[in-house]
């Protein structure tokens, strides 16, 4: 099942709850931090389109 | 020689048989783009196997003359020997799978292991009419018999191909922000923009529409889309790598009408190739649906296909 690794967000108060939140100032530093951890955590990046990057590990991949 | 032949009508018989019966595993042994069996020593295995299972085969024959009933025995300890031999190849295969950047996928792998099992099977009915006719007539007879069994184990080694069932088309890859699609078809959410732009330099896709409800169950099955996507990334390659999981070859269904939406990465980007090899992946047996075989679908008259 896929499952939330971490979440990289322009906005400490829209996102709560789990998984580890990343706080960045611009969107550029957003986009770096999200690459980053993509290579990390094996996790893919998708945007939900907010200003909130979300790493998502899916089950099979 | 005549008379040589007629003394030794029974070991003539078996050797034809065996004869037979190994020229048609070596004809059934190919070992193609998918590199499988492995050569030399997969191929070593499986000719073996192919050996012992035409003596098999082979030896019934002047057994039962003999009035040696209990010889059959020895066909069930061979159907025991070939469904192992399914089992090792279905444990191998599952093994090495974990470590291929796109994987066969089960239905795939049973699809290989099946057709080894079935082909020995074959190699036996071969042999064993080969001798028959060998002994029971003369040695031209069991000639002929092998040469309709060459024929008919000719027919028996092609299967379908998605062609078949569907048709192939080459479509655009259309990016809306982090949204992807394969002409209309929703495929995944991009969210960095380095992966958008890999894709729209590198990704190509091809939507299967299929031509009834048979091909309609039969695509959708995700085995038969994991093998589709195996294929395409053997023969292109793929652009991808341990620790990527954005760039992975996708295939998603339009759930409206059934169409197969297909996305990848390859190496070599070449979209007409890549509808080829769409084309001529083979249809593996245990995705195989056929609804409008059901009574229920009778009334409105039989689909064909």
């Amino acid at each position: 099942m896929a499952k939330v690794a971490a979440i990289v967000t322009l906005d400490r108060e829209a996102v709560g709850g789990g998984a580890p939140i990343f706080v960045e100032q611009s969107r550029e530093q957003q986009e770096k931090t999200a690459f980053l951890l993509e290579k990390i955590l094996d996790a893919s990046v998708h945007d939900l389109k907010n200003g909130i990057l979300v790493l998502v590990k899916h089950g099979d991949k | 020689m005549m008379v040589f032949l007629a003394a030794h009508k029974q070991t003539i018989g078996i050797l034809l048989g065996v004869l037979a019966g190994v020229t048609a595993r070596l004809y059934m042994l190919h070992t193609d783009y998918r590199q499988y069996p492995t050569y030399p020593h997969g191929r070593i295995i499986h000719i073996s196997l192919g050996v012992i299972a035409a003596a098999l085969g082979a030896i019934a024959v002047p057994a039962l003359f003999n009035k040696d009933y209990t010889a059959i025995t020895f066909l069930a300890l061979a159907a025991q020997q070939f469904r192992d031999v399914r089992k090792m190849e279905r444990e191998t295969l599952t093994v090495i799978d974990r470590l291929e950047l796109v994987p066969r996928g089960a239905t795939y792998i049973e699809g290989i292991a099946m057709v080894f099992e079935g082909r020995n099977y074959l190699v036996i009915l071969t042999a064993f009419l080969t001798s028959l006719a060998a002994i029971v007539w003369e040695w031209y007879a069991g000639a002929a018999a092998a040469l309709l069994m060459l024929l008919a184990v000719r027919k028996l080694r092609s299967g379908k191909s998605i062609s078949h069932i569907a048709a192939a088309e080459a479509v655009q890859v259309r990016q809306d922000g982090p949204d992807l699609f394969v002409d209309d078809i929703y495929m995944m959410n991009v969210g960095l923009t380095a992966n958008q732009a890999i894709i729209k330099e590198r990704g190509i896709g091809i939507v299967l529409t299929p031509f009834n409800p048979n091909g309609k169950a039969t695509i959708a099955n995700l085995g038969q889309r994991q093998a589709i996507l195996y294929d395409l990334s053997t023969l292109l390659g793929v652009f991808r790598d341990e620790g990527e999981p954005a760039l992975v070859p996708l295939a998603k269904l339009d759930m409206k009408d059934g169409r197969l939406a297909i996305f990848m990465l390859p190496q070599e980007k070449d979209v007409n190739k890549a509808r080829e090899i769409v084309e001529r992946v083979p249809i593996l047996e245990s995705a195989v649906r056929m609804p409008t075989e059901a009574g229920v679908n009778h009334k409105e008259g039989r689909a064909s296909g």
